[in-house]
This record gives structure tokens, sequence and C-alpha cells, in this order.
């Protein structure tokens, strides 16, 4: 598989906390790469570093083959990089329409805003929201301001896609229906980054896992050997969990 | 165009025909109202578009009086005067932008308000340039021979002119990429990084904006009264009316700033005139009183009435 971005011990410091600790990783063009790991592992800073809010304090980062570790945001958006944000993120006074057409307008480093607002209205389309374009952002529910964030990241017609929590605070059926979105997003060729909580839907739709434990990276591979990864059990759910399930498995 | 963008340029068109009619009172009064009207319209592009409450109104004020100043009284036209003190505040603005605009929310206000008093201190030691603490004497030649009457009228269309430019300019902006850009960083700045707007660079732009046509005020006003002197034109309070005059009007309009400019200084006149005394202290109680029941300034009037009516009706 090709390769798309390659992290290359990158660490990020905040004082006397080390939020990332020489993380290297490499991500295939075309794959759905699930990264998980307990509250407080890094998964958020590692986005933020990547795409320039906050800067490597040491390693580099390079996309397409470009360095970019000292990207600013905006450069990062127009090197074909989004994000959503675990909090969602709206221009809360714009309407539906407009949120997503700025995304798609200022992505590039030009064009009008003609095509941008078409284009926009294409991605509402597919996340759904046609029916709500010309409400201000302000007035929707968080389901539906969930699906604003990924129609704002589709507009910015990026190559790479983190999702930061995109199922958190939905219901099961939400659940679903994003899930089928994302399914159809890496469809079209993105490589999306997943940033989750809910295995199950890990597990069902990335190609392969890593899991940050206290900035450090502890595992990578395909879901089948994440899950029965000591290191990452122990993470999760403590040492004597681990051991347990460890006899447990020993003696069925 | 919209119908409310004719309505503002055709009430500015009427307001240039006001020396057929006005006296030398009347054309003072009318020239000072432009000059507001240039502040708060070109502080909305800050303040109202990208939400960075600026205090340096001050700062771009004085700059402006004093390099136009200084030009005129070496005795350059005053068309390059003019150019001149709004370049250096554009190129001024852009450069410390780069560095201010890092700041947000009380921060940048602060840091902002401190831009005159260093510009104040610095023309007050340039005795050489700028006469110090003395002041800077602007020769009357500019108006030549011409009586009073000409003069008033000439500064008064100058300030109109630098105002109708000034209005032309910052509705080009508003509906541009760059307003687009400002209303983004505005709502959400952070959001507004990660979906590709250079915010710094966008945030400078409107920080330049906001400086250019009030430094051009500057100069024609060192031109109009012929004496400035630092205390006069870094005054703090060329740095709080315009937010004032602006929140009066209402923000992030255009029509609002010119409205809200209009209606300060008709109160400020008929406060001054009758309570100068305590006439501070009343003004201070007026838009006080102002800003609580018209939060949305007095362009909203028209929807208010409307929404009681709907309401009642």
């Amino acid at each position: 598989m090709a390769e798309l971005m390659r992290l290359d011990a990158v660490s990020r410091r905040f004082g006397g906390l080390q939020a990332l600790d020489r993380v290297t990783l490499d991500i295939g063009r075309g794959e759905i790469l699930g990264l998980i790991g307990p509250n407080g592992a890094g998964k958020t800073t590692l986005v933020n570093v990547v795409t320039g809010v906050h800067r490597a304090t040491g390693g580099r980062i390079h996309f397409e083959g470009r360095d970019i570790t000292s990207f600013k945001p905006y450069q990062a958006a127009r090197a074909g990089i989004a994000r959503t944000f675990q909090v969602v993120q709206p221009f809360p006074e714009l309407t539906v329409h407009e949120n997503v057409t700025a995304a798609a307008m200022f992505s590039s480093g030009k064009g009008g805003l003609r095509e941008a607002r078409a284009f926009a209205a294409e991605q509402l389309e597919f996340v759904g929201l046609s029916a709500t374009a010309d409400q201000p952002a302000a007035t929707l529910t968080l389901a539906m301001r969930k699906r604003l964030e990924l129609a704002k990241a589709l507009a910015m017609r990026p190559r790479l896609l983190f999702l930061d929590e995109v199922n958190a605070g939905l219901n099961s059926a939400e659940v679903e229906q994003a899930m089928g979105l994302i399914n159809q997003i890496a469809g079209t060729g993105v490589t999306i980054v997943l940033i989750e909580h809910l295995m199950k839907v890990v597990l069902s739709v990335c190609s392969r896992i890593v899991v940050l434990h206290n900035g450090a990276l502890i595992a990578d591979g395909p879901p089948s050997s994440i899950v029965s990864d000591p290191h990452v059990v122990e993470a999760y759910l403590g040492k004597k969990y681990a051991q347990m399930a460890a006899q447990a498995a020993g003696n069925p | 165009m919209r119908r409310k963008d004719w309505i503002l340029l055709g009430g500015l068109l009427i307001l240039g025909l006001l020396p057929l009619v006005g006296e030398a009172y009347t054309l003072r009064l009318g020239t000072m109202a432009c000059m507001y009207a240039v502040m708060a319209v070109s502080w909305n592009v800050i303040g109202g578009m990208a939400g960075y409450p600026s205090f340096a109104t001050a700062a771009f004020f004085g700059l402006g009086a004093y390099t136009g100043g200084v030009l005129l009284a070496a005795g350059s036209p005053l068309t390059v005067a003019i150019v001149a003190a709004g370049a250096l505040a554009f190129a001024g603005a852009m450069l410390l932008g780069a560095v201010l605009m890092r700041l947000r929310g009380h921060y940048f206000a602060i840091a902002s308000l401190a831009v005159a008093e260093v510009l104040r201190e610095l023309t007050n030691s340039a005795t050489d340039l700028t006469g110090g603490g003395m002041g800077l004497n602007i020769p009357l030649s500019l108006s030549g021979g011409a009586g009073m009457m000409d003069t008033a009228t000439f500064y008064f269309l100058a300030m109109w002119g630098l105002l109708f430019i000034a209005v032309i300019v910052v509705g080009f902006i508003e509906r541009s990429r760059l307003g687009f850009g400002l209303a983004c960083i505005r709502q959400n700045e952070s959001a507004a990084d990660m979906i590709g707007v250079n915010s710094t660079l966008y945030k400078s732009l409107a920080f330049a904006f906001s400086g250019v046509f009030v430094a051009m005020a500057g100069t024609l006003y060192a031109g109009w009264v012929h004496y400035i002197e630092p205390p006069d034109v870094y005054d703090i309070l060329f740095a709080v009316k315009p937010i004032v005059m602006v929140l009066l009007g209402g923000l992030g309009s255009t029509a609002g700033a010119i409205i809200g400019a209009f209606t300060f200084l008709g109160i400020e006149e008929v406060v001054w005139r009758n309570y100068l005394q305590v006439h501070t202290g009343v003004l201070g109680f007026l838009v006080v009183v102002l800003l609580l029941f018209l939060p949305h300034g007095i362009v909203s009037i028209g929807r208010r009435v409307r929404s009681l009516r709907a309401g009642h009706g």
C-alpha cells in the first residue's frame, strides 16, 4: 500500500507532560485506520500536531512526500488534510450551507463563490442535511451538527480525513448512519483515521488499528491481533484484569 | 446590491449637498460628523466583522494627523499628504497586526490601547520633526486667499468624500472573500483555521483597513484645524467614541456605524451646549441607557417595530 503520511518519532510536550512520545506511524493511502486509546492517551493531541494546531516538539511529519512538520492549520487544510472536532465547531450565525461553502472556498487557495456553493450543496446532500441548508447552524441538533462537521470536512476535498469521535453522544441508530457515511467516504478513496471509543465500531470498519497509551504507540496491527494483545488489554482494563484474562485463556 | 445599500448611498449623496444650505457652524458640524463616521465605519471592519475590540483608532488618527501635518508643513500638496498617511498606517498596521493579532479578547484590547500611548511618546520626543509637546503648526497656505466659508466648504467636501470612499471600500470587503473569512474568524477562529482561512493575514488586513481611512481623516483634520498637539490627536476618546458609535448604531452594519456616528455627535452637541458642567456624565448616562434598551443599535428599531406589530396583530 502506498504511503500517504509518515510520522517519524513525533513528540509533543506540554510543560512537564509528555503528551506524545516518539510516535512513529505510517498511514497508507486508502486505508481506514482506527486510532484508539484510553482518555488522555494523546489521540486528539496527535491530530492537533498533524494539522498544525500544536507544533511537534520533536520528530518530523511527511504528507505525500512533503515535510509538513511546521505547517500552520490553514496550510495543512490546503495541503489536503481535514479533520472534524471532537466538540463540534460550527460557525453558529452562518447557515448550514454557508458553513460548508466556507470550507469549500477557503480550503482551496482561490476559487469562486459560485462553485464553492454548488460543491457545498453536494456535500450537504451526501450527509443528508439538504433540508436544513438555510437554517443557522446554531439551530441544529447534536447529531446534525456532527454531520455538518463531516460535510465541512468533505467540502475541503481532503485526501486524509481525521474523524475525532464523530459518534460521541449519538444513539445507536445515529451511529449506524454515521458508519454508513464513513464507509461511503472511504469508498471514494479518501484515507480515514478514525478516533473512536466504541470498540464495536472500530472493529467493524477499520482495516488496521493503532493504540496510544500515555502518548506512546503500544500496538499496531489488524483488529484481530489488537484485541488479543495483552499490552492493549492492560492499558484499557488494568494489569489485574489482563492477568485474569490471560489465566482464563490458559484454562478454558 | 440590496435596497438598503442604495438608501445608504443615496443618503450619503444628499449629505454632500450640505454646503448649498449650510452656514459655517453647520459645515463644521458636518465635517465632524463625517470624520466620526469614517472612524466608526472603519472600526466596524476590525470590531464588527472580525470581532476584535480594537482601541487603536486613536493611534491611527494621531499617526495620520502627524504624518500629514509634517508633510503639509513641509509644503507638500494635501493629496500627497493624505496618501502618504494612509499608506504608512496600512503598512504599519500590517506589520503590527502580525504581532498584535495573536492576542485575543481583552488582551488584544489592552495591547491595541497601548499603541496610541507609544506613538504619542514617540511624537513627543521627536521634537525636531513634530515640534514635540509644543505642537505643530500647519500653515494656512492651503486655502490660499480664499475666505472662511470656502475653507469650511472645502474641508467638509474632503471629509465627506473620504467617508464615501470608506463606505464603498468597506462594502466591497464585506462581500469579498476577506469579509467571508472575517465572519468565520469572528464566529469560531479555530474552526476558521481548520478549513483553510489564513487567519493571521486576514486579521492583519482587517486591522489595516480599520486604520487606513482613519489616518487619512487625521491628515484632513490637521489641515483643517491648522494646529495639532500630541494629547489632542492621540486622545484616548478617539479610541472609545467609534466603539460607542458602532454599538449605538448597530454592530457589524455600515449604515449602523454612520447613523451611530451622527446620533452620537448630535447628542454630544446638545448635551455639551446645555450641560456644560456635567456634559460627559450626562453623555455617558445617555449612552448606557441607549445600549440597555437598544442592544442591537438604532438599525434594529425597524425590526423591533415589525416584530411587535406581528406579535400584536
